[in-house]
């Protein structure tokens, strides 16, 4: 077995498995906790907050849009450029259609639109990155955590690109190394908020749904 | 006999206050340190230790440690957080009590929706058990105990501020009135400061035909626990007032012109004590308003000058009362301009959360009042400006006297009542 079939097989499937099964374990884990039951006299539904909640955060609100544009720009590129890559690179549709989705599969990116999502995806890694060491509040409060998440996002998606025309097994091994390490770490670090962030929009929108209050 | 230690009462208390609610939260914060672009103590000071998420370490280390699923392979590997420590708390103190008014405007532009205010409050329980708790607090804590005011309000000063406003108006008022429809609480600003207020009650129940009283026992309205974070005070507070109430028989309760107060009778009230109430709670505006549209309490000419709307946080972005003020605003007021950000992004006082009862936190309240300050004086020709909160009110006699602003503040219940019907 070549190390590239090791790493695209056994190890990926291990990783893979490793990234389901804890981030099951974790996003349980956090509703298994409950919420406190609130016997106070409801004014609106808990259960619409909780909608209305995610989607509202979506979008930022007006005041703090100057002050928060950086994060903002910098947040949606990469957030959009990695999903676009992800779902949508020719390797990947094919590597999903192959080896999971057994068989299912949809159009790929052409090679333009995957440069142009990719320099978008990095723009805006680039920009969150630098703001961690540049705005004296994020260099405060950014741990080991965030330079993992951010340092793996950013190599496996720099190993994708170099990946890109399949001309060198090597090329491809590590960046599919790292995608396995990368999976690995996913479920044990903030990485988690992909699934989490759910969670926190609709606990508050819930709250204040409850209340009547306006999101 | 047990020796728990600060940082163990305190830890325990994280802990048995972080439910599936509170772990999606710090689940789900990335560091992006957004919510400090909305914390007036941040914006004032520009100091990265007031941004919100940051308040909130040592309860998110807690749960990392003991907690969060997966917590244990963390440990494993040497990856959790080390325990909390006194020391720690201590150092957190005043970025629990003087640096938060848990006015919610994180919640806003927070890209997870966290509700940091709601957790301070929870975080502020686990101080709270410790010991852990500022000296001002404290005091307003033992003045309580005493009087069940946090200013030491007797009730033979409250009898005196009701002859008084019964003078002033002509209308007889009640004490223990039973089977009223309302049952009228009060803050001790409002009973020591803004006596009117009382006056001005008489005046809209008379004409709206409503039957009310205050109770001789539970006339005060602040919940000094709510603010500590203290459950056990806070709730022997509302059982104070579930307690009168009931035993008058009255039909609604009337949550004052104090943002607190109103959050903690009406959302927190019920889990308090754990059971609902026999009577419906309202706040003073959302009943002016309710009077108003039945035609009730008829607005008469609108005062001319040119007025603004402060929105108390806990009335507004936390208690869901945006259209009523603004409603009788527009009844009232012959020239209403709205502040820049006004109802749900509106800027913080910068005095609630007991913050204003802190002597430790008046520097820091001040330079956050500088916010509000601009936003008054970017209304050209501003006059008066309304505060529906006698604690934010008094925040900003105090803050418009150090700005050297000349603006009137005035409550909502006296600005209805004095542009009633005749």
């Amino acid at each position: 077995m070549s190390f590239l079939e090791f790493v695209e097989g056994p190890l990926f499937y291990v990783a893979a498995t490793i990234f389901v099964v804890a981030a099951l374990w974790r996003l349980i884990g956090i509703i298994a906790m409950g919420r406190r039951k609130d016997i106070s006299p409801p004014k609106g539904s808990a259960t619409a907050g909780f909608f209305k909640g995610n989607l509202r955060h979506f979008f930022p609100r007006g005041i703090f849009t100057r002050r928060t544009a950086m994060h903002i720009f910098g947040g949606y590129a990469f957030h959009l450029g990695l999903f676009g890559l992800l779902l949508f690179a020719a390797p990947h549709v094919a590597f999903l259609s192959n080896r999971i989705l057994f068989g299912l599969s949809w159009p790929a990116l052409p090679r333009w639109g995957f440069i142009a999502v990719a320099e978008v995806a990095f723009a805006g890694l680039i920009i969150l990155w630098v703001r961690r060491f540049s705005d004296p509040v994020m260099r405060m409060i950014t741990d080991w955590d965030d330079r993992i998440g951010t340092w793996l996002t950013f190599f496996v998606m720099l190993s994708g690109c170099f990946a890109l025309q399949e001309s060198h097994d090597s090329l491809r091994a590590i960046h599919m190394l790292l995608v396995d390490i990368w999976l690995i770490y996913f479920p044990f670090g903030r990485l988690m908020h992909t699934f989490t962030f759910f969670l926190s929009r609709g606990n508050s929108g819930a709250t204040y749904g409850r209340k009547g209050m306006t999101l | 006999m047990s020796t728990q230690t600060k940082a163990e009462i305190a830890t325990a208390k994280f802990l048995e206050f972080t439910d599936g609610e509170v772990a999606s939260y710090f689940e789900s914060c990335v560091h992006c340190g957004e919510c400090a672009q909305a914390c007036h103590f941040f914006l004032s000071t520009n100091d990265p230790k007031y941004t919100p998420t940051y308040k909130l370490m040592p309860m998110v280390k807690t749960y990392k440690r003991e907690k969060a699923p997966l917590a244990k392979i963390r440990k494993m590997f040497g990856l959790a957080p080390d325990p909390v420590t006194e020391e720690e708390l201590r150092e957190w103190e005043p970025l629990v009590y003087d640096s938060c008014t848990m006015c919610g405007r994180c919640t806003e532009v927070c890209p997870m929706g966290i509700d940091i205010a709601g957790t301070i409050r929870k975080m502020r329980e686990g101080y709270a058990a410790a010991g852990l708790v500022p000296e001002g607090l404290q005091r307003a804590e033992e003045y309580v105990e005493k009087t069940t005011s946090p200013m030491g309000v007797t009730l033979k000063a409250v009898e005196a501020q009701i002859k008084h406003q019964e003078k002033e108006t002509g209308i007889p008022i009640e004490i223990d009135k039973k089977g009223a429809d309302y049952m009228a609480m009060f803050s001790s600003l409002e009973i020591m400061a803004y006596t009117d207020t009382i006056g001005a009650y008489a005046k809209l129940f008379k004409k709206a035909g409503v039957t009310w009283t205050i109770s001789s026992a539970a006339y005060e309205a602040t919940n000094v626990g709510v603010q500590i974070g203290s459950g056990p005070l806070a709730k022997s507070i509302v059982k104070r007032v579930v307690d009168a109430a009931e035993e008058l028989g009255v039909k609604h309760v009337i949550a004052p012109e104090c943002g607190h107060a109103y959050g903690a009778i009406r959302w927190a009230g019920p889990n308090l004590i754990g059971r609902e109430f026999k009577f419906e709670v309202i706040h003073i505006v959302e009943l002016l308003d309710k009077l108003r549209r039945e035609g009730r309490i008829p607005a008469g000419t609108k005062d001319p000058r040119k007025m603004t709307l402060h929105d108390p946080c806990q009335l507004i972005r936390r208690g869901g009362l945006l259209k009523e003020p603004r409603r009788l605003m527009d009844d009232s007021c012959a020239d209403f301009v709205e502040m820049k950000g006004a109802g749900l992004t509106n800027l913080c006082c910068g005095g609630g959360g007991g913050v204003s009862a802190n002597p430790r936190a008046a520097e820091l309240q001040k330079a956050a009042f500088s916010l509000k300050a601009d936003q008054l004086k970017a209304i050209k020709d501003l006059e008066a400006v309304i505060v529906p909160c006698a604690n934010c009110r008094s925040v900003f006699e105090d803050g418009l006297d150090e700005y050297e602003l000349d603006y009137e503040v005035i409550g909502m219940g006296e600005l209805v009542a004095s542009t009633l019907a005749e």
